[in-house]
């Protein structure tokens, strides 16, 4: 593996196989009555939040701390970025600490990137702006692959068609998500309502080999994991869709939507899901939803990221 | 290392155990075992990957021959528990599986294919530490080669066998290998560190 974790690009399928094993065992760790292992034991890592999250942070925060690293999170909120400071002086600051590594989710894309020329720590791109959130991919495609495999197996996902809906513009998910699932040999299809299909993605389906649609409806019947992402109402500056219920109608996972999916489909969110606008509660709380799997995988997964960038000779 | 390339003919040096000797050895353990715990009651098995793991479910298979009962075995990986993590590359932990009953209150023995530092020994009594307690630990080997960097020693061993720090000792099991021997060698880079180590 690379000395970051900027991109989903950064990782081959053999990598990904790696991060997977690793995270298997990872997860066993969850449940034991102590939960905690020393392999990062004198590491610090500091998680550095400037846009708002509860699940990202706190999963990597849980998961340093049961690598036994030191983990401290700062948030843009309350530090001295709100006073004017640079985010390059922020980084220098925290470097100078002696930071292991640092985990960071800011509003700008490509901001991570940046970060890893800065300095010396290893870098996590927590989710940079509409870019990129490859953490969040990994554990999606994990708890797609433990669904598959069964009885908390790995399972293959060559050739499983999973159908990603919603906000693709703003999506830093999605972006992740198509690069691994296409990377680990799944069949991907994207569907958006034409306003929030990114442009230039006409390019980019055909070099990556993944497939484009605006009808949910003549998708849905074909999926294999359909993963629902959600409508970013902070990124938009109105325009997209007409109304909520217009776009609850053309590409929500509705009751009726279910149905036609059948009770054997994955049903992933990354969250925050806004409930009865891309995804109906039926659905968010159906047997087959997978979404409080994919929380716990994300603890494993970032733990399993964690040991690999910062455990063995060499890093950071 | 060559035993992966050419598994049939196995690692050059000279062969201190055959298969005939392992069995032996593997079924002189058990016995101990079995007489020392007084029977089988409490027995669990614990394997350390990867040959430590097939030596055990063998040990536990010879106690099922002679005791007719089938001995609760299991596998403990020990990779993030290691003191040198940060001298090599990050490896990716093999699987730890802890039989249904759990380990407490049980006669944990683990079982390796080479007591050598007795490093592993010391990670691996850590790993229990977060998984259960024990009522008691002991320490099945197939080899024990000796310089010991820890105040450890095995409760069962297969064979003593003195060796210099220079020499490499390689443990190959029908299991992971397709034969089963053990032999000896000088090390082609003296520096290179131990099997034991280097798994």
């Amino acid at each position: 593996m690379k000395k970051h974790l900027l991109s989903s690009e950064d990782l081959t399928a053999d990598d990904i196989a790696t991060l997977f094993a690793t995270a298997a065992e990872m997860h066993d760790v969850q449940r034991r009555e102590v939960k905690k292992l020393p392999a990062l034991r004198g590491r610090t890592i500091i998680n550095l939040f400037f846009e708002d999250s509860t699940r990202t942070r706190s999963s990597f925060e849980i998961a340093g701390k049961w690598l036994s690293a030191d983990t401290i999170n700062i948030t843009g909120k309350g530090s001295s970025a709100s006073k004017g400071e640079s985010l390059r002086d922020t980084v220098l600051t925290i470097a100078s600490m002696g930071v292991d590594a640092v985990v960071m989710r800011h509003g700008a894309s490509g901001a991570a990137q940046q970060v890893s020329q800065w300095i010396d720590a290893a870098v996590v791109n927590a989710g940079d702006g509409t870019h990129e959130h490859p953490t969040q991919a990994l554990l999606d495609a994990y708890a797609l692959s433990r669904h598959f495999g069964g009885d908390g197996r790995l399972g293959s996902l060559e050739g499983r068609h999973v159908v990603l809906v919603g906000d693709l513009t703003h999506s830093r998910v999605f972006r992740s998500n198509v690069i691994t699932l296409t990377r680990l040999g799944a069949q991907v299809t994207v569907v958006a309502p034409p306003t929030l299909m990114p442009s230039g993605i006409a390019s980019w389906s055909a070099a990556a080999g993944f497939a484009t649609s605006y009808d949910l409806d003549e998708v849905l019947p074909k999926a294999d994991a359909v993963m629902m992402l959600r409508v970013q109402k902070e990124r938009m500056s109105g325009g997209f869709f007409p109304t909520s219920r217009e776009y609850t109608v053309g590409y929500g996972l509705t009751r009726d939507r279910l149905r036609v999916l059948g009770p054997e489909v994955p049903i992933c969110h990354p969250g925050p899901m806004n409930r009865g606008l891309e995804i109906a509660a039926d659905a968010a709380d159906a047997a087959q939803s997978l979404i409080l799997e994919q929380v716990s995988a994300g603890v494993a997964v970032r733990m399993s990221v964690l040991y690999h960038l910062l455990a063995g000779e060499g890093t950071a | 290392m060559p035993a992966t390339t050419e598994p049939a003919v196995g690692p050059p040096g000279r062969t201190v155990l055959d298969a005939r000797d392992i069995a032996r050895a593997l079924t002189r353990i058990s016995h101990e075992i079995l007489e020392r715990n007084k029977g089988h009651e409490g027995l669990v098995l614990l394997g350390v990957p990867t040959r430590g793991v097939g030596l055990a479910q063998r040990i536990a298979a010879r106690i099922a021959e002679t005791e007719g009962v089938t001995i609760p075995v299991g596998a403990l990986d020990i990779t993030l528990y290691r003191d040198d993590l940060r001298r090599h590359p990050a490896r990716a932990p093999q699987p730890t599986a802890i039989p249904a009953g759990g380990i407490d209150g049980r006669t944990v023995v683990l079982v390796d294919d080479v007591l050598y530092s007795g490093r592993t020994v010391r990670a691996a009594l850590d790993a229990l530490a977060d998984i259960g307690r024990p009522a008691v630990v002991r320490l099945a080997v197939l080899v024990d080669r000796g310089h010991r960097e820890l105040p450890i020693r095995a409760d069962h061993v297969g064979k003593n066998l003195p060796s210099a720090r220079s020499e490499r000792v390689m443990v190959r099991l029908e299991e992971t290998d397709g034969l089963d021997v053990v032999r000896i060698a000088d090390s082609p880079d003296a520096a290179r560190p131990t099997e034991e180590v280097a798994r």
